[in-house]
C-alpha cells in the first residue's frame, strides 16, 4: 500500500536484515558444533534450507500469496538454522526434511505465515519428532571424542543407518549423567573424559559459542537483555537450589554450559512473534521456559527440555500480556486483564 | 561571568524510548530569517486556528488596513483574525485549505494595495499597570495562538484562574528534523521571546521561567544567556539531550521537571503552562506593540528547494508563493509536507494558504524521503515498543485497530497515542503504524458518539412516555371528575323534575327503537347497491389486488427498494377485495333466503 501518513521517514531496518544478522549470530555455535562433533549439523544446514524454502514456496503458492516477497524476508532461514541447530547430527537424512517440513507446514503456514504462528516453529517441529521418533531423536547425537568428519556424516546420514557405530553416536553429556548419577557418584561419573570444568567438553565450547552469537544479538538490538537474563537465571537458581549435590542431580554448570541453554535463551525463546511483549511479560515468560526447563531435565523424561518448555510458555504469552501491560504515561497504574475498569 | 545571578542551569530527566532520525537542520539553519516580499493576494481562512471557526466582520469591497479585525473570534475557544497587510477584500468563498483531507474551508481573500499600512497602533510600554485581565482581553483581541503546531489560542491559557501555577515551560526544543523556524527566531529575536515570557510570567503568578531546550541548539542557548543578561530576567536553562519526540509538551514536561501530566488532565494540573517560542514573541510584539498575529517565521527547507532558510511570511500567503521565492525546483519535488517528516501532512493543493500554524514546507526529492515500500506482516520483534515514548506496546495496538477490536485497543491505552510516528521509524516490516491507530481513533470516536447520541434518543423517549403517561392520568382524572358532576346533576334534576321525568324517558325509548330499527335495514349492504353492482365491485377489486400482486413479484427480483410499500399497498387492495366480496357472497346468501322463502309464503 502507497501512503502519504506522517511519518514520511522511515528508518534503514527491515526483516530481511534482522533475519540475517540473526543468521550471521548463529555462524559462531554452528562452527562449534561442526567442529567439535560433527559435519552433520552443516549438512542438516543445508538439508533444513533447501526444504524450507521448497515447501514455503509451495504453500505460499498455495495460500496465493506472493512467494518472492516472503521468501525473501529469510525467516525460513532462521528456523531452518534452529532447527539444524537443535536436531541430532547423525540421524539420518529424513529426519531433517520432515523437521523442517513440519516446522513451516504445521509452525509457521497453517496458522497465516510469517508473523502469526503462536508457537516457535522449530520448536513444534522438534517436539513432533522427538515424540515421533524417540530413538533417532536421543541416540543419534555425535560424540566429541570422535568427531565425525564431512565423508563419515554423509555416509551415515545418506547411507545404511546401521554405519551409526556405537563410537560414533551416543547420548548427551545431559543425559549420561542423568542416566548414571543413580548408580555412580559425581566425581566417578565426571572422570569420565565427556566432562570438563565447564560442564562437558565441546558443549560447553558450543554454548560459549551461542553466547557470543547472542550478544551480538544485544548490541544490535535484535532482542533485548530481559529473556536471556530471566531464562539463565531462574535456571541458574532452581540448579543453585535443587542440584547442590551433585551426587543426586545434573549440577549448575552442566545445565548452564551443555545442551542446547545457550541457544535457547538467546536464540529461540526470543523469538518475538510467539513470546510474550511487554519486556516486563518477557521477564516472567523467560523465567518460566528456565523453570520448565530444569523441572522437565530433573524430573521429567526428557534430557533437554527445551522445546516443551518454549512450547509450553508460548501457550501462556497471550495470557501474560493480558497482565503485563506497562503502564502508559500519565497513567496513576497499568490497565490489567480484559476489562478497562479494573 | 557566564551563568551569572540571571541564569540556573537544572538537572534533566529523561523519557522512555525515542529516536535518532538525522536531523537536516543545517540546511536551513545557517543564514538568517529573510522577509518575503508582499504578495498580491493572501487567503485566511476562518478555521486556521483550534476551535470554533471565526465570524467574518467585513465585506467583499471593504477597504482595511494592516492588522485591522476581518474576522472575531466565536466563543470561548477561538481566535481573531487579522488583516495581514493594506488592501481590499476580493473574496469571502471556500478556498484551498492545507489539510490531509484536501477540502475547502471558507476564507477570506484580501487583496493587497502595496501600501502595507497599519491602522492606528498603541503600544503599551505600562502593561503591568494595566491589570492582568486587559492583558488577557489584548491577547484574545490580538488573535494569538499558538505557534508551535497545534493553533491553540493562547488567551485560553490564561484564564484557568484555578490552577496555581509556579512555572512557565518555554519549549525550545524543536525535535522535529528540518524545522530550524524556533531555532532561528532564538538566536536572532531571544529577546523578543524573554520580553513575551515576562508577561506571561506576570500574568500566571508563576516564580520561575524554565527553558527546555535540547543541545543542538548552541547559538539558542547562548542568545537566551544573553538576552537573559541584557534584560535582567531571571531564567532556568535545562539542556535536554537531542531526542525525538521531547518537544513533545507532555514529553518536555517529563524530561525537564520528572512529572507526567495526569491521564485527561492539562499540564496545569501540575503548577506549570507551557508555551512555545514562537507563541511568546508574538505576546509581546500583541501586548507591549499593538502588532496583532498577522506573520510568522516559517521554514521552506528540503533537497528541492534552491535557498532554504527561514522566511517572516504573511498568514495567508498561498503556499506556492512562498516556495516559488525560496527556489523550490517542483520539478524535482515529490510532494510538498506541511510540518516535519515525522509529524507533517502532504498538502494536497499548494493554492493553500501559510496559516498560523505553519512551521514548516518541506519540500522532498523522491530520493530524500523515498515513498513508503510495500509492508512486510508484523513480527513482533518489539521495536516499536522500546520506541515509544509513552510506553504504548504499538505492535498489540496494530493487532487491535487492524482487526478492529476497539476494546482491545482501548485496553492498550490506544487514545495515549501521540502519534509521533518513532514507532513506524524503526519498524523492520515498515508497516504504517500511526495510518493504523488514527483509523482506530476515528472508530473510536465514532463509536462514542453514536453511543451519546443512542443514550440521547433514549432518554428523550422515556421522557416523552412519562409525559404522555402523566397527561393520560390527567385526562382520566379530568373525566371521572366531571362524569361525578354529571351524575349529581343528572340525580339532582331527576329528583326536581320527578313524574315529569319518567314521561320524557318514555318518549326517547320510542325515538331509540325507530332509530336502531331503520340501522338494521340499511346495514344488510352497502347502501342502496343491487346485487348486480356489488359483484361487478368485488370483481373491479379482485383485479385491482391482482395487479398489485403482479407488480410487487416484479418488484422483488427488479426493484427490492420497493417492496417494502408495494407490499402495504397490495395488503390493503386484498382486504378491500377480502370485504367487496363478503358483501357480495352475504346478499347473494340473502337473496337465496328470500327466493326459498318466497313459494312458502
Amino acid at each position: 500500500m502507497l501512503t502519504f501518513s506522517s511519518p514520511h521517514t522511515v528508518g534503514q531496518n527491515s526483516v530481511s536484515k534482522m533475519m540475517l544478522t540473526l543468521l550471521a549470530a548463529l555462524i559462531p555455535g554452528f562452527a562449534a558444533l561442526t567442529y567439535y562433533f560433527s559435519w552433520g549439523y552443516l549438512i542438516n544446514l543445508m538439508l533444513a534450507c533447501a526444504t524450507v524454502l521448497v515447501v514455503e514456496g509451495a504453500l505460499l503458492a498455495l495460500r496465493k500469496r506472493p512467494i518472492g516477497f516472503f521468501l525473501r524476508d529469510g525467516s525460513a532461514l532462521v528456523t531452518a538454522a534452529l532447527l539444524a541447530c537443535a536436531l541430532p547430527p547423525l540421524a539420518p537424512w529424513w529426519v531433517t526434511v520432515l523437521g523442517a517440513a513440519l516446522a513451516i507446514l504445521f509452525g509457521k503456514q497453517l496458522f497465516g505465515g510469517l508473523g502469526q504462528n503462536p508457537f516457535n516453529p522449530a520448536m513444534v517441529s522438534y517436539a513432533l519428532l522427538l515424540v515421533s521418533l524417540p530413538v533417532l531423536m536421543t541416540t543419534r547425537w555425535a560424540n566429541v571424542e570422535q568427531p565425525s568428519s564431512l565423508v563419515t556424516s554423509l555416509m551415515v546420514i545418506f547411507g545404511d543407518p546401521g554405519l551409526a557405530l556405537d563410537g560414533l553416536t551416543g547420548a548427551t553429556p545431559l543425559d549420561y549423567y542423568k542416566l548414571n548419577i543413580g548408580r555412580l557418584t559425581a566425581s566417578e561419573l565426571t572422570a569420565n573424559p565427556i566432562f570438563g570444568p565447564l560442564g562437558s567438553v565441546g558443549w560447553a565450547q558450543v554454548n560459549l559459542a551461542f553466547l557470543a552469537g547472542g550478544l551480538l544479538l544485544l548490541v544490535r538490538r535484535i532482542i533485548t537483555w530481559h529473556i536471556p537474563v530471566a531464562l539463565l537465571g531462574t535456571l541458574g537458581v532452581m540448579a543453585l537450589f535443587f542440584s547442590a549435590d551433585a551426587d543426586v542431580h545434573v549440577p549448575l554448570q552442566l545445565h548452564l554450559f551443555s545442551g542446547s541453554t545457550m541457544l535457547a535463551a538467546f536464540f529461540i525463546a526470543t523469538d518475538p512473534v510467539s513470546a510474550a511483549t511487554s519486556n516486563r511479560g518477557k521477564l516472567y515468560y523467560a523465567a518460566g521456559i528456565g523453570l520448565l526447563i530444569y523441572l522437565i531435565r530433573t524430573w521429567g523424561n526428557y534430557p533437554d527440555a527445551t522445546a516443551f518448555a518454549v512450547l509450553l510458555m508460548n501457550f501462556a504469552a497471550p495470557l501474560i500480556d493480558h497482565y503485563t501491560r506497562p503502564r502508559v504515561y500519565g497513567q496513576q497504574k497499568p490497565i490489567k486483564g480484559f476489562k478497562a475498569d479494573d | 561571568m557566564i551563568g551569572s545571578q540571571y541564569i540556573k542551569l537544572v538537572d534533566t530527566g529523561s523519557i522512555p524510548g525515542g529516536i535518532h532520525p538525522e536531523q537536516h537542520k543545517i540546511e536551513s539553519n545557517s543564514s538568517p530569517i529573510t522577509t518575503l516580499p508582499l504578495p498580491t493576494t493572501l487567503w485566511l481562512p476562518l478555521a486556521m486556528h483550534l476551535g470554533t471557526p471565526a465570524e467574518t466582520t467585513v465585506q467583499i469591497g471593504d477597504r482595511v488596513l494592516k492588522g485591522e479585525l476581518i474576522a472575531a473570534a466565536k466563543g470561548l475557544v477561538s481566535a481573531n483574525i487579522h488583516a495581514p497587510t493594506s488592501g481590499t477584500i476580493q473574496a469571502i468563498e471556500p478556498h484551498a485549505f492545507a489539510h490531509e483531507s484536501g477540502f475547502v474551508q471558507p476564507a477570506i481573500a484580501l487583496d493587497s494595495d502595496g501600501l502595507d499600512q497599519w491602522r492606528m497602533l498603541e503600544p503599551w510600554s505600562d502593561w503591568r499597570s494595566r491589570g492582568i485581565e486587559a492583558v488577557i482581553e489584548r491577547i484574545r483581541l490580538g488573535g494569538v495562538t499558538g505557534l508551535g503546531g497545534a493553533g491553540f489560542p493562547t488567551d485560553v491559557k490564561y484564564r484557568n484562574s484555578q490552577a496555581v501555577i509556579h512555572t512557565l515551560l518555554i519549549n525550545a526544543a524543536e525535535c522535529e528534523p528540518y524545522i530550524t523556524a524556533d531555532d532561528r527566531l532564538m538566536r536572532e529575536r531571544a529577546d523578543d521571546i524573554l520580553r513575551g515570557a515576562t508577561i506571561c510570567q506576570w500574568l500566571l503568578g508563576a516564580k520561575t521561567i524554565l527553558i527546555g531546550i535540547e543541545d543542538n541548539k548552541p547559538e539558542a542557548i547562548a542568545a537566551f544567556r544573553a538576552a537573559a543578561e541584557q534584560l535582567q530576567v531571571p531564567i532556568e536553562l535545562a539542556i535536554v539531550p537531542t531526542k525525538y519526540p521531547s518537544g513533545g509538551e507532555k514529553q518536555l514536561i517529563q524530561l525537564v521537571l520528572g512529572a507526567e501530566v495526569p491521564q485527561g488532565g492539562l499540564p496545569s494540573d501540575l503548577g506549570i503552562v507551557c508555551q512555545n517560542v514562537g507563541t511568546l514573541a508574538q505576546v509581546y510584539r500583541t501586548v507591549e506593540l499593538d502588532e496583532p498575529l498577522i506573520s510568522r517565521v516559517t521554514t521552506v527547507t528540503g533537497a528541492a528547494v534552491s535557498q532554504p532558510g527561514n522566511y517572516q511570511v504573511l498568514i495567508g500567503t498561498p503556499i506556492e508563493v512562498l516556495l516559488a521565492h525560496a527556489g523550490v525546483q517542483m520539478a524535482k519535488a515529490d510532494r510538498v509536507i506541511m510540518g516535519g517528516p515525522m509529524m507533517g501532512f502532504v498538502v494536497p493543493d499548494l493554492l493553500a494558504p501559510v496559516v498560523k500554524s505553519t512551521n514548516c514546507l518541506l519540500v522532498p526529492t523522491k530520493k530524500e524521503l523515498p515513498p513508503a515500500l510495500p509492508d512486510n506482516p508484523c513480527i513482533r520483534c518489539g521495536l516499536c515498543e522500546q520506541a515509544c515514548p509513552v510506553s504504548l506496546l504499538p505492535q498489540q495496538m496494530l493487532w487491535s485497530a487492524k482487526n478492529r477490536q476497539l476494546d482491545s485497543a482501548l485496553l492498550h491505552s490506544l487514545n495515549d497515542c501521540i502519534e509521533c510516528g518513532a514507532c513506524a521509524y524503526v519498524c523492520p516490516s515498515r508497516i504504517p503504524l500511526v495510518q493504523y491507530y488514527r483509523y482506530a481513533k476515528g472508530e473510536i470516536r465514532q463509536e462514542n458518539e453514536e453511543n451519546v447520541s443512542a443514550e440521547r434518543a433514549r432518554v428523550r423517549f422515556e421522557n416523552r412516555q412519562k409525559r404522555l403517561d402523566r397527561e393520560q392520568v390527567e385526562k382520566e382524572a379530568k373525566r371521572q371528575s366531571r362524569a361525578a358532576a354529571a351524575a349529581k346533576a343528572l340525580a339532582a334534576k331527576t329528583a326536581a323534575e320527578g313524574k315529569a321525568g319518567s314521561e320524557t324517558n318514555a318518549l326517547i325509548a320510542a325515538t331509540l327503537e325507530r332509530v336502531a330499527a331503520k340501522k338494521i335495514a340499511t346495514n344488510t349492504g352497502p347502501v342502496g347497491l343491487s346485487l348486480s353492482e356489488l359483484a361487478a365491485v368485488a370483481q373491479a377489486s379482485q383485479e385491482k389486488f391482482a395487479k398489485a400482486a403482479g407488480r410487487l413479484t416484479e418488484a422483488e427480483t427488479n426493484a427490492p427498494e420497493m417492496v417494502a410499500a408495494l407490499k402495504k399497498a397490495t395488503g390493503k387492495l386484498e382486504e378491500k377485495y377480502l370485504s367487496s366480496e363478503a358483501a357480495y357472497q352475504t346478499a347473494l346468501a340473502a337473496v337465496e333466503i328470500a327466493a326459498a322463502d318466497t313459494p312458502k309464503s
